[in-house]
C-alpha cells in the first residue's frame, strides 16, 4: 500500500511542476493566476487563524490587525531596508516575526479573559491597529503604502504555503499540539495534568500571528500597495468565514475554506453586492448541516479516502476489499 | 523542585503537611483551619458528609485555589501560591470527581498530554524535527503505552476517550495522572458509581499502582467498602474541620464521627 509520506511528496512535486508550467508558459491568464495566488495567501492566513480559533478554541478577532502588522512591517522593510528582490523571503519572514510579537501581545488578555469578552478585546486590537495606521503619516496615513515592490509570485506563495502546512503539521503533532487540544477541551484539567496553559496560549497566539503576518506580507507584495481599510471588518469576517466554512481544527479544512471562498467570491462577482448575501447563506447552510465546517476535525489521507470508498461500496451493496479499520474518514494528520 | 534532594534525607517521613489551612469563599468556610500530615507511602482516606470540604482540600492541594490562610507544605517547601502546573510538576497528581478527560482526543493522546511538564524539547526542536524531539516523543509514547497497559487499557490506545465505558474512563484518568510522575496521587471519589465487584477490582488496582510506582495516595471517597478496605489512616471532615484522624477501626468506633453521619442518639 502507498505510504502517506510518499503520496504527499508526489502530490507536492506534481503541484509544483503544474504551477511552474502554468506560470512559465502563461497558460492561464493573469486574472486566474491572481486568484490562485489569493487562494494561497488566504490559505496561509486561515491556517494561522485556525490555530487560535480552531485548535486552541479561543474566539479571537485579532487576525485583521495582525495581518496589517505583517503587511506593513514587511512592506516597509522591503521598501527601505532590503530593497533587492533577492531578500524578498527575508522581508516576509521579518514581517511575520513582527506580527508574532503582536501575537504575544494579544495573548496576554487571554490569560484572564475568555469568551465574548476576549473577542471584544481582540476586535479592539484590530480596530486600534487600523486607526493607528490611518493616522501615521510615514506609512501613508489613510491613503496607505504605495510602490511596494511586487515581488509576490505564484512560486513564493506556493513555497510559503507548503512551509506553513508543514509547520502547522509538526506543531500539532508535538507536545504543544496536544496541550493546545487539551486546553481547548478543558483548561483546568489541562493545567492539572502539568500543562503550562499560559505558555501554550502565548506560543499558539505567536505562531498563529506569524502565519497571518506572512500572509499579510505576501498580500501587500502581490498588490504592491496596502492601506488600513484592507484590514477592517471585512477582513475580520472573511477570515472567520473561511475558517468555519472549511472546518475548524483541520489543515485540509483551512485549505478548502480559503479555496472555496476565494473562488466563490470571484464566481459570484457578476452579482455585485448580492454575492455577500449568497456567501452568507452558504455559510449558514454549512453551519446547519455540517457544524464543524466542510472538513472539521478531519484530514485528507489515503486511509480516509479508502475508508470512505469502502463505506460507499457498503452502502450500495458491494463488498469492501480493504483491510483498514472503519473509523470514517478521520485519518490522523 | 530544586530543594527536593536536600530535604529528602532530613524529612523522609512526612511528605505533605496541611498547617492550619483555611479556604473561605466569601462567608462560606469550605476549609477552616484544617491541619493534618501525610507520610510517605501510606494510603490516607478523607471522608465526610457532603459539603464537608473534601474536594476543596484537593483543589487547594493541586493549586486550583489559593488558600485564604495557612500553609501547604510538600516535601519541605511551601506550595500555596504556585501555579497549578508547577505543583503538578513537583510531584502531585490528581483525578477528578466528575471525570474530566479530553474526550475528543485519543486515549493515548490523553496520557501523552500529561507528559507536558516533563518534556524538555522546545519550539525550535519541533520545527526542526530535531533528534532530541524525536527521541523524547518515542520515549513518551512507550511510557504512555506501558501506563495504559498497567491500568488495563493497552488495547484501547487509539480509541477516543469519550468512547470508553465509565469504568474505563476512571482508569484512564488514573493513567493520565500517573503520567505526571507523581509522588502523591490524589484520587477524588474513584469508586463513584461503581458496583461492589468493580470496587474490589479498583481496590486491587490502587494497591498495585501504589506498590509499582512507590506512591503516597490520598483519596476522597464515600464508598466505605473502598475506604475501610485499603486506607491505613482516615481523616474525617465535617464543616471544613477535621473531626477525627485515625485508623479505620478507630474511626468506626469514634463517637463524634457516628454523630456526624447518623445524628445524635438520645
Amino acid at each position: 500500500m502507498f505510504s502517506n509520506k510518499i503520496v504527499n511528496l508526489i502530490l507536492l512535486v506534481l503541484t509544483a511542476i503544474i504551477l511552474f508550467v502554468i506560470h512559465h508558459y502563461q497558460i492561464i491568464g493573469a486574472y486566474y493566476l491572481q486568484i490562485a495566488q489569493y487562494i494561497g495567501i488566504y490559505a496561509i492566513m486561515v491556517l494561522g487563524i485556525n490555530l487560535v480559533n480552531g485548535y486552541l478554541g479561543i474566539f479571537s478577532l485579532g487576525h485583521a490587525g495582525i495581518m496589517a502588522v505583517g503587511a506593513y512591517s514587511s512592506s516597509l522593510i522591503s521598501k527601505y531596508v532590503f530593497t533587492d528582490p533577492v531578500f524578498f523571503p527575508i522581508c516576509i519572514f521579518l514581517g511575520g516575526i513582527v506580527a508574532l510579537l503582536a501575537g504575544f501581545l494579544i495573548s496576554i488578555p487571554s490569560f484572564k479573559v475568555r469568551g465574548d469578552y476576549l473577542a471584544i478585546i481582540t476586535l479592539g486590537f484590530t480596530l486600534i491597529m487600523k486607526s493607528v495606521l490611518q493616522n501615521l503619516d510615514f506609512v501613508g496615513g489613510a491613503r496607505g503604502l504605495r510602490n511596494i515592490p511586487a515581488n509576490t509570485n505564484i512560486g513564493w506563495v506556493f513555497l510559503w504555503l507548503v512551509a506553513a502546512i508543514l509547520l502547522v503539521r509538526m506543531f500539532i503533532n508535538s507536545k504543544y499540539g496536544r496541550s493546545t487540544l487539551a486546553l481547548h477541551e478543558d483548561e483546568i484539567a489541562a493545567e492539572l495534568v502539568s500543562v503550562d496553559t499560559k505558555k501554550t496560549k502565548v506560543v499558539v497566539f505567536g505562531f498563529s500571528a506569524f502565519l497571518i503576518g506572512v500572509s499579510g506580507g505576501l498580500l501587500a507584495h502581490l498588490l504592491s500597495f496596502t492601506n488600513p481599510n484592507t484590514f477592517g471588518y471585512v477582513m475580520v469576517s472573511e477570515g472567520l468565514i473561511m475558517v468555519y466554512l472549511g472546518g475548524i481544527s483541520s489543515i485540509t479544512g483551512s485549505l478548502l475554506g480559503a479555496g472555496v471562498w476565494a473562488l466563490l467570491v470571484e464566481v459570484l462577482r457578476p452579482l455585485g453586492v448580492w454575492r455577500w448575501i449568497i456567501g452568507a447563506v452558504m455559510l449558514i447552510m454549512v453551519m446547519i448541516y455540517r457544524p464543524g465546517g466542510l472538513a472539521g476535525g478531519t484530514e485528507l489521507s489515503i486511509k480516509g479516502i479508502v475508508n470512505f470508498v469502502d463505506s460507499v461500496k457498503k452502502r450500495i451493496g458491494l463488498k469492501p476489499e480493504s483491510t483498514f479499520g472503519s473509523n470514517g474518514n478521520s485519518g490522523k494528520h | 523542585m530544586a530543594t527536593a534532594e536536600s530535604i529528602k534525607k532530613m524529612n523522609n517521613e512526612t511528605i505533605l503537611t496541611f498547617d492550619k489551612v483555611s479556604m473561605h469563599f466569601g462567608g462560606v468556610k469550605a476549609i477552616d483551619e484544617l491541619s493534618f500530615e501525610v507520610h510517605r507511602n501510606e494510603i490516607v482516606g478523607i471522608i465526610g458528609p457532603n459539603g464537608a470540604g473534601k474536594t476543596t482540600v484537593f483543589n487547594v492541594l493541586s493549586g486550583v485555589y489559593i488558600p485564604t490562610s495557612g500553609n501547604v507544605v510538600f516535601k519541605g517547601s511551601k506550595i500555596n501560591n504556585l501555579p497549578a502546573h508547577t505543583i503538578i510538576n513537583s510531584g502531585i497528581a490528581r483525578t477528578f470527581q466528575n471525570i474530566r478527560l479530553f474526550g475528543k482526543m485519543t486515549v493515548l493522546d490523553n496520557v501523552r498530554t500529561a507528559f507536558f511538564g516533563k518534556t524538555k524539547y522546545g519550539i525550535l526542536d519541533i520545527f526542526m524535527n530535531s533528534s532530541k524531539k524525536r527521541a523524547e516523543e518515542a520515549m513518551i509514547k512507550n511510557e504512555s503505552l506501558s501506563l495504559l497497559e498497567s491500568v488495563g487499557l493497552g488495547d484501547k490506545s487509539e480509541a477516543l476517550a469519550s468512547s470508553l465505558s465509565y469504568g474505563e474512563q476512571r482508569r484512564l484518568e488514573i493513567a493520565r495522572a500517573l503520567a505526571c510522575k507523581p509522588e502523591i496521587l490524589l484520587l477524588d471519589e474513584p469508586a463513584a458509581g461503581m458496583n461492589p465487584n468493580e470496587i474490589d477490582d479498583l481496590n486491587k488496582m490502587i494497591v498495585f499502582i501504589k506498590e509499582k510506582f512507590g506512591l503516597t495516595i490520598l483519596l476522597v471517597e464515600h464508598q466505605m467498602r473502598l475506604v475501610m478496605g485499603i486506607c491505613e489512616r482516615i481523616i474525617v471532615m465535617n464543616f471544613g474541620k477535621s473531626l477525627a484522624i485515625g485508623t479505620p477501626s478507630e474511626i468506626r468506633n469514634h463517637k463524634e464521627v457516628l454523630e456526624a453521619y447518623l445524628g445524635k442518639g438520645r
